[in-house]
């Protein structure tokens, strides 16, 4: 056993984890993070990341298949799933390296273990094969795949992402139970490479989290792609066959209706990795089965603090690195620190088309009591998204009609995730509808329809 | 690794203040508890006590600046064993550093600046608050929502990056209902000049301005109305000096003490008096906590005697002694001043003999108390020698109506004529 002085110690080197041990290093403490499997978390190597590669083969293939649109000829158009699924993995291993050059060169100490917290501000490595004596401690342990009983994932017909992002042969059909961010990516990748997907959604449409708007114009190109989007529908029970699985579906009639496939991913959320990790040495509180913080990541218990998915909605690795560069900057006293904006936080789904959005949606911001202006451009009125060939989509604005506060942002079709961020930015600098107006578009570009959108909103559109 | 010491906040609403001086030095070794500084509010000099044992590496802010913001560093604490090289380090890491100062440089110097203002008349006085050039930093939608508000964006502190004005602090700041202080129609100054009157300046402390800007607002906002009473006081001074006789010179009781009891209970028999305003609704309070004015050389301010109504005459008296102590050397603690129910207000001790008060807001009323005086009595038809006191009461009407009051006195006036019911 050996023991270890630290400032701060970092449990889980995920996107909030390493973030705040890099940011503790910048501001002059003596950091270490403790990480059990792979640096960048399940963000860098088996979510956001590798899911990203796949879905770039994905896009080209389709491309490629729609050669011929662009007065190009590309002939026996095919793919090797085994090379797409070793790019991903090569994508994902590259950048975990990286992290730890980054680790290293901020001289951030790694231990590779389990952390577990024990009493007095101390962190154990593997039990307690290394003692870290530590004067602040970041829980960033993350969350993990939402098993439903009966329905647990076998790694041969019943999936989660892990083995929905290294499949060795490729299914003829498939069932995808949840349709958020993880499940729709999933669902496209496989449709788009050809496999019959059938999404089963409970509630009464897909990606939730959405505008009603996005969502349904989403739900209509996913169905164009020959997708089948069950909505209103509950997976009562699943059989498992010789090679492929019977799912008995609730349908919003009441039906019951037998779905078979090869493959069935479940993408039914997630839950948070507080199991294992000494919180019960400490005074920490969990409210439904995530850590309780403050607006600058306090816990309940003196000197710990937890960010990123083990606290809470929204489960994206931008807000659990923003979380932990509050954390960690509050620790050092630093001057003009402020609690996240969650209606700053921006959420994208990269599906084909793809789906980006910050702040209120239209529902939400009426429930909310404002009197709202709405403005919408379709990409079908954008002279770069005809050249592109990608006429499908629509940018969505949401104003408070008293102050001018852009209170939401909403798009769905190409490129829409690169984009987002110019209303991400607008909107954390409180720029009004004028700001906005005044902001010149570069010309030909698909960001120009963000312009169009908020001149719709005010009944000054030009181009449609 | 080294530590901040931050401007501390006193209390809830204070955003900056006056660090009036250092009692430690750089290079000083401090443990955990001891005094290294003395910070001045509009109320209050608090002292500011080391959290944490180590070595005072560096002072940031220097004592008698004015205008510290909360939260602003104003030492680095070296703890056992670091070196002073890593306080540069440290200061250079944490690019905040830079921007804690200004705003102590802006009025450091307030000496010439006065001395200049005689000189030349005419000279507008400087508003510390705007930039040199004028430029307000606020977001569009800070500046929208502050214009539709009709909120001068410059009285606003802002908390975005820079001292930008952000959304949220246009929501939270108060209308311009705390009313400026200054006088309407000419200046005294401008007038003061133009006839060539000889005067002399005396800057506005935080705490002049703090009354000021109160008690306009209170007059201005507050519906007040007056009831006097006048008591007979022959028992109360009969059964004061029999008390203070058999003290063996543990308490001395004066007449306040007794006012401030009887208020107490009477504000127990009657809760209605006990109250205040806000918009949503009148909120009734369970005990009464007497705020008693005291003068001190800088302005007025009222200690709390609280929950007076569990409390023996006495203990108040003791108490009392204590809290007026600490008022006259600035030494009371926000929470001794801050939150009472009611207020008295007692002027006897210069002869005074009936006077009216203005209402200490968020409370609804004030007593006012008169000297004792010894005068001619028709008592069942005949003439005595009696000694009486005076006492109006001021009252917030959207809270006491007249009746309310009255019935307040009336009980007020139960207890100072018969002080054997304050023992019980």
């Amino acid at each position: 056993m050996a023991e270890h002085d630290f400032d701060l110690v970092v449990i889980g080197g995920g996107p909030g984890g390493y973030v705040a041990a890099i940011r503790g290093a910048q501001l002059g403490m003596n950091v270490a993070v403790v990480e059990a499997n792979h640096l960048g978390g399940i963000c860098l190597n088996w979510g956001c990341i590798p899911t990203k590669a796949l879905l770039r083969s994905a896009e080209i293939f389709h491309h490629m298949k729609h050669a011929e649109a662009f007065g190009l000829s590309c002939d026996n158009v095919s793919f090797d799933l085994k090379k797409i699924v070793e790019r991903s993995r090569g994508v994902a291993k590259q950048l975990s390296g990286g992290i730890g050059h980054l680790l290293n060169k901020n001289k951030v100490t790694v231990f590779d273990g389990y952390g577990k917290l024990l009493s007095d501000g101390k962190v154990g490595v593997d039990g307690k094969k290394e003692i870290l004596n530590a004067k602040h401690i970041i829980v960033a342990t993350g969350a993990k795949a939402r098993q439903i009983p009966g329905m647990e994932s076998d790694g041969k017909l019943v999936w989660t992402y892990r083995e929905a992002m290294t499949p060795t042969d490729m299914p003829k059909s498939m069932i995808v139970v949840g349709s958020g961010a993880i499940g729709i990516e999933f669902a496209s990748f496989y449709r788009t490479l050809g496999v019959e997907v059938t999404v089963i959604e409970v509630m009464d449409r897909i990606l939730q989290a959405e505008d009603k708007e996005i969502s349904d114009h989403a739900h209509k190109s996913f169905e164009k792609q020959g997708m089948r989007i069950i909505t209103g529908a509950k997976v009562a029970k699943l059989d498992k066959n010789k090679d492929s699985v019977t799912a008995h579906v609730e349908m919003a009639d009441g039906e019951t209706q037998e779905i078979t496939a090869d493959r069935i991913i479940m993408a039914v959320g997630i839950v948070a990795n507080t199991d294992g990790i000494g919180l019960e040495n400490t005074k920490v509180k969990l409210d439904r089965g995530h850590i309780v913080t403050d607006g600058y990541m306090k816990t309940a218990e003196k000197g710990v603090y937890a960010i990123g998915d083990v606290t809470g909605a929204p489960w994206l690795a931008h807000k659990a690195s923003h979380e932990g560069i509050i954390c960690v900057e509050k620790i050092a006293g630093l001057d003009g620190v402020h609690p996240m904006v969650k209606e700053n936080i921006p959420g994208c789904t990269y599906a084909m088309p793809q789906i980006a959005s910050v702040g209120l949606t239209e529902e939400k911001a009426i429930a909310a009591g404002h009197n709202i202006k709405v403005g919408r451009f379709p990409f079908m009125g954008n002279g770069k998204a005809i050249a592109l060939g990608e006429p499908e989509g629509m940018v969505k604005t949401i104003f408070d009609a008293s102050s001018g506060e852009l209170l939401g942002a909403h798009m769905v079709g190409a490129e829409v995730t690169e984009m987002i961020q110019g209303y991400v930015i607008g909107k954390t600098m409180e720029a009004t509808e004028a700001e906005f107006m005044h902001t010149i578009f570069p010309h030909p570009t698909l960001s120009e329809m963000m312009h169009e959108s908020v001149l719709d909103a005010y009944g000054k559109v030009v181009h449609f | 690794m080294p530590t901040k010491i931050l401007m501390p906040a006193l209390s809830p609403t204070m955003t900056e203040g006056k660090l009036a001086k250092w009692t430690k030095n750089e290079g000083d070794v401090v443990q955990a508890g001891d005094v290294i500084a003395e910070i001045e509010t509009d109320k209050a000099t608090m002292e500011v006590e080391a959290v944490d044992e180590g070595t005072i590496a560096k002072i940031l802010i220097t004592g008698g600046s004015e205008n510290v913001a909360v939260n602003t560093a104003i030492a680095v604490l070296l703890e056992e064993g670091e070196e002073g090289a890593d306080v540069d380090a440290f200061l250079a890491s944490d690019t905040a550093a830079p921007t804690a100062t200004p705003k102590a440089d802006e009025k450091s110097s307030p000496a010439p600046q006065q001395a200049q203002a005689i000189n030349t008349p005419q000279r507008k006085t400087h508003n510390g608050k705007t930039s040199s050039n004028g430029r307000i930093f606020a977001s569009p939608l800070a500046r929208r929502m502050a214009a539709d508000k009709g909120l001068n964006l410059s009285q606003i502190n802002g908390s975005g990056p820079h001292g930008r004005v952000v959304k949220s602090d246009v929501e939270t700041a108060r209308p311009q209902g705390a009313p400026k202080t200054s006088a309407s129609g000419p200046n005294a100054r401008e007038l003061a000049d133009m006839l060539g009157m000889a005067y002399e300046v005396e800057p506005v402390t935080k705490m002049r301005e703090v009354i000021a800007g109160r008690l306009t607002e209170s007059k201005q906002t507050v519906p007040h109305f007056y009831l006097t009473v006048e008591c007979r006081i022959d028992k109360l001074m009969d059964t004061r000096k029999s008390v203070n006789a058999n003290a063996n010179g543990k308490y001395k009781l004066s007449v306040n003490d007794f006012v401030i009891k009887a208020t107490a209970m009477a504000l127990q028999d009657v809760p209605a008096a006990n109250a205040s305003w806000t918009d949503e609704a009148i909120i009734k309070y369970e005990n009464s906590d007497v705020s008693v004015a005291v003068a001190t050389p800088t302005g007025l301010i009222t200690p709390i005697i609280k929950e007076a109504e569990h409390k023996g005459l006495p203990s108040i008296s003791v108490e009392m002694k204590e809290l007026a102590k600490k008022a006259r050397d600035g030494k009371l603690m926000p929470h001794e001043f801050q939150g009472g129910t009611c207020s008295v207000s007692n002027l006897g001790m210069f002869g005074i003999t009936e006077f009216s008060a203005i209402i200490n807001p968020p409370q609804a009323c004030i007593i006012a108390v008169g000297a004792g005086v010894e005068k001619p009595i028709v008592e069942n038809g005949q003439i005595v020698v009696g000694t009486t006191m005076k006492a109006t009461l001021s009252c917030d009407h959207r809270v006491v109506d007249g009746a309310v009051g009255a019935q307040f006195l009336q009980a007020f006036q139960k207890y100072i004529e018969n002080p054997i019911l304050l023992f019980v």
